[in-house]
């Protein structure tokens, strides 16, 4: 679950901490579009080696290191799908430009992921809530959003628990063949699946019951 | 056996959960681990099935290192039953249920069968065989997940909190249980707040506070012990309390169990008479 330690915010000052949260937020989104927009190597390279002066400046290299390695098997994922689609759909052959689209594809993941990480590393739910309010976004979208936000780490320590649970009875995550692998998966996410139901069910009571909504 | 030797454990976060655990569990002991929350405890009997390898020292499940063997090896031995049964119970039904561990140590067909319906005849499950474990009452579940791990008869059973949620029926069930499992020469680690419920079953305890053990005795001495009990935030049994505080009387000072009590106390009634 090393993705979602790299999400988790955790209390430290540096000049990224102390940015107002929706510049931070308007560069992510600028990354954003501009991964999406462009395509070429060298861009999303730039766009990457943008990132790392931010993080090695709110001194999160560590935690933001953990998320990049977690992310780096979706990452390899979408590189072997792309190569396979190119591969089957253009007759058994490869070009090199459909090899240097795969790796595109690859670093436009790998910088969303590394930018979004350093976002959450360094702004706070509470600021972060604070920060949509103060641009007006809709007081019921900012609290849903920073409570999922919120529920991130809870949701990981859960899915380690989970994941213990399955391991005490026989469970061998990393065995098998790839789809057995996948199949794997199946008995820590339908747990992780019903208790995060339960647990908005009793996060809307618990919100009902307040007056304060 | 299970052998602790100076066991420290630190967590990727730089908390050190653990600070130089040294115990031994012979075969066929119950052992109740108690002290307050973060004291290290689930921490500590997770290492006995290899879920969280020592940081330092080594635990010895049969003298065998846990860091040489994997979670599924230790697993055949030493059963784990969760705090919170919702962290496991994932199949259509409670037969399924109980079938997914015998699958994964990969016994056969046949056994898979006997062994199922021994362990939902051992805990009242029978008549919910094809039921979604979803729609039972939390004590059922809680007892699926138990019979879950029971399934495969393991020498050890490790249980986390298993009184939370239950009611006062349930609780003698799980004690009478235990007493049927203590029979079978089994091992049983109990990792509780239930302090009532220890001293109902008078097992060996071992007190726990950040990340140390401080006592390690019988029921009987550790739970009448005003001084160390405050330390690890719990409250002396009922029973201990009345004794203690009528201790001008001249009643004794180690007695947690109900039954030692009324004992003691006809005795004294029946001097009177």
């Amino acid at each position: 679950m090393s993705v979602f330690d790299g999400l988790k915010f955790r209390k430290v000052s540096s000049p990224i901490h102390n940015l107002d949260p929706r510049i931070k937020f308007f560069y992510v989104i600028v990354i954003f579009f501009s991964a999406i927009l462009f395509n070429q190597i060298i861009v999303l390279l730039t766009l990457f080696l943008m990132t790392i002066p931010f993080v090695l400046l709110a001194h999160v290299q560590k935690e933001w290191l953990r998320s990049l390695r977690g992310a780096a098997f979706l990452a390899f994922f979408i590189f072997i799908v792309n190569i396979a689609s190119s591969y089957f759909t253009s007759g058994y052959s490869l070009t090199a430009n459909q090899i240097e689209s795969a790796i595109a594809m690859t670093l436009r993941f790998i910088v969303l992921a590394g930018s979004f990480s350093v976002f959450f590393l360094t702004t706070s739910p509470d600021h972060l809530g604070l920060a949509l309010e103060q641009s007006h976004v809709p007081y019921e979208f900012a609290f849903a959003f920073t409570t999922a936000v919120r529920f991130v780490p809870v949701l990981a320590e859960e899915a380690q628990t989970i994941m213990d649970a399955q391991k005490a009875r026989g469970l061998e995550m990393e065995k098998g063949s790839f789809l057995k692998k996948i199949r794997n998966y199946i008995p820590v996410l339908i747990p992780l699946i019903v208790s995060s139901i339960r647990r908005s069910l009793e996060l809307a009571e618990a919100m009902e019951s307040s007056i304060d909504h | 056996m299970i052998e602790v030797e100076n066991l420290h454990f630190i967590y990727p976060s730089n908390v050190e959960a653990l600070k130089g655990i040294s115990l031994n569990i012979r075969d066929g002991e119950f052992v109740a681990i108690m002290g307050q929350n973060g004291a290290g405890k689930t921490t500590l009997v997770k290492h006995f099935n290899g879920l969280l390898k020592p940081s330092r020292g080594f635990v010895k499940i049969n003298s065998i290192e846990t860091t040489k063997t994997s979670v599924a090896e230790l697993a055949k031995n030493i059963g784990f039953v969760f705090q919170n049964p919702d962290h496991q119970l994932f199949s259509e039904t409670v037969e399924e249920e109980i079938a997914f561990a015998l699958k994964n140590f990969g016994f056969k067909e046949e056994v898979v069968k006997k062994r199922i319906d021994w362990a939902m005849n051992l805990l009242g499950l029978s008549q919910y065989r094809d039921t979604s474990p979803f729609l039972l009452s939390g004590g059922e579940r809680k007892r699926v997940a138990l019979a879950s791990v029971l399934a495969w008869n393991p020498n050890t059973l490790i249980l986390d909190e298993p009184t939370i949620g239950q009611d006062h029926r349930q609780k003698e069930n799980l004690r009478q249980f235990i007493i049927q499992m203590q029979t079978q020469k089994k091992t049983i680690v109990m990792v509780t707040h239930d302090v009532e419920f220890v001293a109902e079953c008078n097992p060996r305890v071992l007190l726990m506070r950040d990340g140390e053990i401080i006592a390690d005795g019988k029921g009987t001495d550790i739970l009448t012990n005003q001084e160390l009990l405050t330390k690890s935030s719990i409250v002396l049994p009922q029973i201990a309390q009345i004794f203690q505080e009528l201790s001008c009387f001249g009643l004794p000072q180690n007695i947690i169990d109900i039954y030692d009590a009324k004992n003691i106390l006809i005795q004294i009634l029946e001097k009177k008479k």
